[in-house]
């Protein structure tokens, strides 16, 4: 199971590369996405998929049935770290086009160097 | 006071969250932050009375055993960095009080300012590899919020891209944070130490030792990882640079000492290695920067990476005066950073310009600001009674003593590249025909100076007082070297 996780992780990782390095801001965006998803199942993972019960304490369950919860934890943390530094990306990038006028990052070159 | 150690990391986040009631009341904004931070930086002084008398304090949050709960640890290398991001942070708000504007000031500014202090404090304080996620996603927040505060074409524009290559270096974190965890079982430090040299097979954990490298070099910003860095920190206005430069890539510097000082020890023939020629790359990527531009802001940000190499040079020796002309350097360079950035300010706002050419003769009408930036130029360079001098000498040392003595023969050269991009800006603002400037109100020039003067000032105390601070220098290096000390304090065996 983790082998099939970890080709389907690298799936998203090869997506996520390939859409940032693309042109327009909304793909690099999008491309950020899936790079967060691969990391957060990443750790889903790593953690060992085992255990057959959820992690709730509960009647008749043997200690060694529960699925590890710390990446659980983890990941609920990470989520939310991206969902807002997400939310905060994507206003920017409107932003950045009701004042710059493009989304195409070729067009969004650095400050006119002074040699 | 078992929580005295959570203080800095606590006072400014209460403080932020109380400015947020009020954003419109700019003098009570100004006089809250100014307390807020002041307060914060007596209570890091009481840490480093009580770290110094009892040794290294760790207090595992929640009452939980050790490698359960989140431990938050204070060893002299982290509470001498506290103190100085605290003290800098103090003198970034007094200079802001002229130089960020009233419509800034009015949206928020001083409560991100206080927010990116507690992350970088919390990021010093921690003794957890996710919570040193989570702290680093706090300043990291922050840090977009005030490099974009403003809203100027320049900054949008340049936010993009510091969004995107900090985005893709929390997400290779948490990449990081998985497979140590796969590897390990656990995330406390201290417990990652004890479970590191247990493991037979080295080679995965070199793999992971790299990534942690890569990591924290996207915020370090080390040799082919600094790309972002130029663009990104010449967009926001100088007191956000300031903060900027003397106190986020330098949050990476710390995480890269600690992490390959406290558990990355499996391996030192090829991680050490490799970090000490990226340092040395750092810095001549660095060099060839502050060497090419005519911009002061430019010259000043490339000379970021140059100290951010000399540092990781010094960390990468594994020898006593290496780390502890690290530790020397890493607080002269944030305290000596945030003055020039203060400095260079000055001199941009009176021409009206950040280019070279269009400078001249500024020691006629400004004799003390050319003075005290001289100072701050050969504070920078390492010329011998002022701050720069000891760290760099022990790191050159600390070269020699090991196998990379050509590493302290470039680090020595490019210290008179250093030296020659700086004087550069003395030589074409301060020397030749004068050109006319912006006139300035007198009490606005001195709420800009007078912070600047004090930094030079406590800089060159630093440098002249070396002999005071070499105590709790080599105190911090001993925990870096000893890391039992580090476990035994925190797992309480």
């Amino acid at each position: 199971m983790e082998i099939i996780m970890s080709v389907a992780i690298g799936f998203l990782f090869m997506a996520a590369v390939y859409l940032i390095l693309s042109k327009s801001l909304i793909r690099i965006i999008i491309g950020t996405g899936l790079l967060s998803h691969g990391a957060h199942l990443l750790i889903l993972t790593m953690g060992g998929l085992g255990g057959t019960a959820p992690p709730v304490v509960a009647d008749g369950v043997q200690i060694t049935d529960y699925v590890d919860p710390l990446p659980q934890a983890l990941i609920l943390t990470a989520i939310v770290i991206s969902f807002a530094v997400t939310s905060f990306f994507l206003v920017l990038a409107y932003r950045a086009y009701q004042e710059l006028g493009t989304d195409d990052m070729n067009l969004m070159r650095g400050i006119e160097d002074r040699d | 006071m078992i929580n005295l150690l959570l203080f800095p990391v606590i006072i400014p986040m209460l403080f932020g969250t109380i400015l947020l009631f009020f954003p419109k009341n700019i003098r009570m904004q100004r006089i809250i932050a100014a307390c807020g931070v002041a307060i914060t930086f007596i209570a890091g002084l009481f840490l480093l009375a009580a770290v110094k008398t009892n040794g290294l304090q760790a207090v595992t949050l929640g009452s939980w055993d050790a490698p359960f709960g989140i431990s938050m640890v204070s060893d002299l290398f982290s509470v001498l960095l506290v103190l100085t991001a605290t003290l800098i942070t103090l003198f970034v708000i007094f200079y802001s009080f002229q130089t960020i504007g009233f419509e800034r000031e009015q949206s928020y500014y001083y409560p991100a300012v206080l927010f990116l202090l507690t992350g970088v404090n919390g990021a010093f304080t921690t003794g957890d590899i996710f919570n040193l996620f989570v702290f680093f996603e706090v300043l990291l927040m922050s840090s977009y919020m005030l490099i974009v505060h403003g809203g100027e074409k320049p900054q949008l524009r340049e936010t993009i891209k510091y969004l995107l290559v900090n985005i893709i270096s929390s997400a290779l974190f948490v990449a990081a944070v998985a497979y140590l965890y796969s590897v390990t079982g656990t995330l406390n430090m201290a417990d990652l130490a004890v479970k590191i040299p247990q493991i037979q097979e080295t080679g995965i954990l070199t793999v992971i030792a790299v990534l942690f490298l890569v990591v924290f070099g996207f915020k370090a910003s080390i040799f082919p990882l600094y790309f972002w860095l130029p663009g990104s920190y010449y967009a926001p206005p100088i007191p956000v640079l300031a903060l900027f430069g003397a106190l986020l890539t330098k949050v990476g510097v710390y995480a890269i000492t600690r992490t390959y000082t406290l558990f990355f020890t499996m391996n030192i023939e090829v991680t050490h290695e490799l970090l000490a020629i990226i340092a040395i790359l750092t810095i001549l990527a660095g060099c060839i920067g502050a060497l090419a531009y005519f911009d002061v802001k430019k010259i000043i940000i490339y000379n970021i990476i140059i100290a951010v190499g000399v540092i990781l040079f010094g960390v990468s020796q594994m020898n006593g005066a290496g780390v502890e002309g690290a530790i020397f350097y890493l607080i002269h360079d944030m305290l000596i950073k945030a003055a020039l950035f203060f400095l260079v300010g000055i001199i941009a706002v009176l021409f009206g310009t950040t280019n070279l050419r269009e400078m001249g003769g500024l020691i006629k009408t400004y004799p003390l600001l050319g003075w005290t930036y001289l100072l701050a130029a050969f504070g920078l360079a390492g010329i011998p009674p002022l701050s720069g001098f000891p760290g760099k000498l022990l790191i050159v040392q600390g070269g020699f003593e090991g196998p990379n003595f050509w590493g302290s023969l470039v680090i020595l050269a490019t210290s008179l590249l250093v030296l020659l991009s700086v004087i550069r800006i003395f030589i074409y603002a301060f020397w030749g025909p004068p050109v006319k400037t912006i006139p300035i109100n007198k009490s606005a020039y001195n709420q800009m100076f007078i912070p600047s003067l004090l930094l030079v000032i406590i800089t060159v105390f630093v440098g002249v007082g070396a002999e005071l601070f070499m105590p709790l220098i080599s105190g911090a290096g001993e925990v870096l070297l000893n890391p039992s000390i580090y476990i035994d304090a925190v797992l309480k065996e």
